[in-house]
């Protein structure tokens, strides 16, 4: 791994009694794609914010290369931020917005209209430089907003869910030019979303996080195939979750079946969570099945099909590109390796 | 559209007591009694160019710029304060400042006047302190007080409203570029705030320049303002033609300042109340 630019240690953040955030530990690294990833009020945007240096930490310490930030103002703070609702200057034309940073540095003239001209090119945003702000699309204005921050050429870029207001064709293509930008540039990225695929897409580092806490930190492979718990499989994708049993290493009991699975170390005969992802599973012919069940209904989603088969105990989520008729009688099928073994959580 | 017949009433209601009495105003100023009847006449606006009377309108324009200037000096930082989201007790601020204009606006400038006069309540307390005395009653500066005291929350609240509005993250961004308080201020507050800036010159700047009141009581007399000369007109020397005729000279003078100003504010940037 490249050298650690951000680290966050210990850091608590109470807002009159309620915590935000709690005992956050965080390393990231040079040029890479961070990504904090909960439904709202996980912490997460307060995490960003931290950084950014727009709220102070209750505890802990901000480690910016090396050096204690946490009483750095934002504007001495060598990242630059793009906001949820692009934040642009209304009074300010495209030129003037982007140009902004520049002008506080003192630039000279020319030396700001090739940077600006330049990120216009990086961004698509040629020829618009006389607009105002409130002609542009909500596309265009982010763009705006990407090139007002990264024109100064930032050590690390905060982004707050900056795809969030944008129609799913556009944020797609937004999702790729941004993944492309930050490798052209090398540029740590810090990104905050509570879209799971956005995260899965684009990011080296996925930071799942829960009620102010971090559930799991790792790339998007591993937090797909090997969720922490159950909030982080449910969270990202769909998943089946059934309470089962371990009875031993390799072998677990669920659905009033044993199987065998690949996970061990949780003791003999604990009571688990047991996640299988809904494209693990397999429809086969009732005779085939390691569970039998009814199909109880079928949702076209595109790709595939979504369909519920009722066990004796438990409705799975099964997504096969195959449909089978409601009512109709199947077999279900998984592996072992699709078989994910979770302590079950507390409370 | 089905609803149009409901805006009859304001219609009436304009035409009775707008449109009516403007219309009366300017017949008024453009004609004359004589014994062979009422006759055409441009006299009313050129005795008003009559250099005695010009007097009193630079002194009327002195003197509201002057309470102007001195609003926005006071108003702004105040509303800049109470627009601040983490102030306690913001409401009561607020309250504080809004309450005097339930009162009387007669009753207020007399009180200043007992606060002001030779034994009124400023120099007794100034004697018991055994400082010097302050006579400034029947001054232009107790006028411009008088304005000051009775329009600074009409300077103060279209610029807090402004300010209020500024969604604090345009300020994060500022900052997130490498802004300082004074460079954000300059920059970014202070010319987003202009359009309440300019409703506030021009609420403040109106009622001063036409006022009557304030310059009869504080000023005794001595300061006769475009207010008092248009008073008199219609009171004391029932010239009705010559009273209308200023008020017209007035409305245009008005008129043509916030269209300037407006102007200023940028085209799409009205101010509200243009």
């Amino acid at each position: 791994m490249a050298e650690c630019i951000i680290e966050l240690r210990h850091v608590s953040k109470d807002y009159d009694g309620t915590e935000a955030l709690k005992d956050i530990n965080l390393k990231i690294h040079r040029n890479e794609f961070v990504t904090l990833l909960g439904p709202s009020g996980c912490g997460k945007t307060t995490t960003l914010r931290i950084i950014g240096g727009f709220e102070q930490p209750t505890s802990g310490e901000v480690i910016f290369s090396n050096a204690n930030i946490n009483d750095l103002p934002p504007y001495k703070r060598r990242v630059n931020t793009v906001f949820q609702r692009y934040a642009l200057f209304p009074h300010m034309n495209v030129f003037e917005n982007i140009a902004f940073g520049l002008r506080i540095k003192k630039l000279g003239e020319t030396a700001v209209r090739s940077k600006v001209k330049k990120m216009l090119r990086l961004v698509n945003l040629d020829g618009y430089e006389e607009r105002k702000i409130d002609s542009l699309s909500g596309g265009q204005q982010q763009r705006v907003a990407i090139a007002r921050a990264l024109v100064n050429e930032p050590d690390v870029l905060l982004l707050d869910e900056p795809l969030g207001a944008l129609d799913l064709k556009m944020r797609q293509g937004m999702q790729i030019e941004l993944k492309n930008m930050q490798q052209a540039l090398g540029i740590t990225f810090i990104y905050v979303t509570h879209d799971q695929e956005e995260a899965l897409t684009m990011s080296d580092t996925v930071v799942v996080m829960r009620d102010g806490r971090i559930q799991q930190v790792g790339t998007p492979i591993d937090i797909y195939n090997e969720p922490k718990n159950a909030f982080v499989a449910d969270f990202i994708g769909e998943s089946n979750i059934i309470g089962g049993t371990m009875i031993r290493d390799r072998l677990v009991q669920f659905a009033g079946s044993t199987f065998e699975c690949v996970d061990e170390g949780f003791g003999e005969n604990t009571p688990v969570d047991v996640v299988i992802r809904p494209e693990d599973i397999e429809l086969v012919p009732e005779s085939e099945g390691m569970l039998t069940g009814e199909v109880r209904s079928v949702i076209f989603k595109g790709v595939h099909y979504e369909m519920l088969v009722a066990t004796d105990g438990y409705v799975w989520m099964v997504h096969d590109t195959l449909m089978q008729p409601i009512g109709s009688k199947v077999g279900l099928v998984f592996t072992p390796q699709d078989i994910h073994i979770m302590w079950k959580e507390e409370g | 559209m089905s609803h149009k017949w409901a805006a009859s009433p304001y219609l009436v209601w304009m035409a009775l007591f707008i449109v009516v009495p403007i219309i009366l105003v300017g017949y008024w100023s453009l004609t004359v009694k004589t014994d062979a009847g009422t006759q055409f006449t441009t006299e009313n606006f050129r005795q008003f160019f009559n250099p005695v009377h010009l007097k009193v309108l630079f002194r009327s324009l002195e003197l509201a710029l002057i309470a102007t200037a001195v609003c926005f000096v006071l108003g702004y930082p105040l509303a800049y304060i109470l627009a601040r989201n983490n102030l306690r007790h913001k409401n009561t601020l607020i309250m504080l400042l809004v309450v005097p204009m339930w009162m009387n606006f007669l009753l207020r400038t007399y009180a200043w006047l007992t606060i002001l006069e030779k034994n009124g309540v400023l120099n007794t307390i100034l004697r018991w302190l055994s400082l010097p005395e302050i006579n400034i009653l029947y001054t232009k500066t107790a006028v411009v007080l008088g304005m000051v005291y009775n329009f600074l929350p009409f300077m103060v609240l279209p610029i807090y409203s402004v300010l209020s509005k500024i969604d604090p993250s345009i300020v994060e961004a500022a900052e997130d570029l490498g802004a300082d308080w004074v460079t954000v201020f300059r920059k970014i507050i202070f010319p987003l705030s202009l359009p309440g800036v300019f409703s506030g010159i021009a609420m403040v700047f109106m009622p001063s320049v036409t006022t009557f009141v304030i310059s009869k009581l504080l000023g005794g007399g001595h300061y006769s303002l475009i207010g008092n000369l248009i008073e008199d007109q219609f009171r004391l020397v029932d010239d009705w033609g010559f009273g209308s005729a200023i008020s017209l000279v007035m409305m245009a003078l008005i008129l043509v300042s916030m269209a300037l100003m407006s102007k200023f504010a940028g085209e799409d940037r009205g101010l509200g109340l243009w």
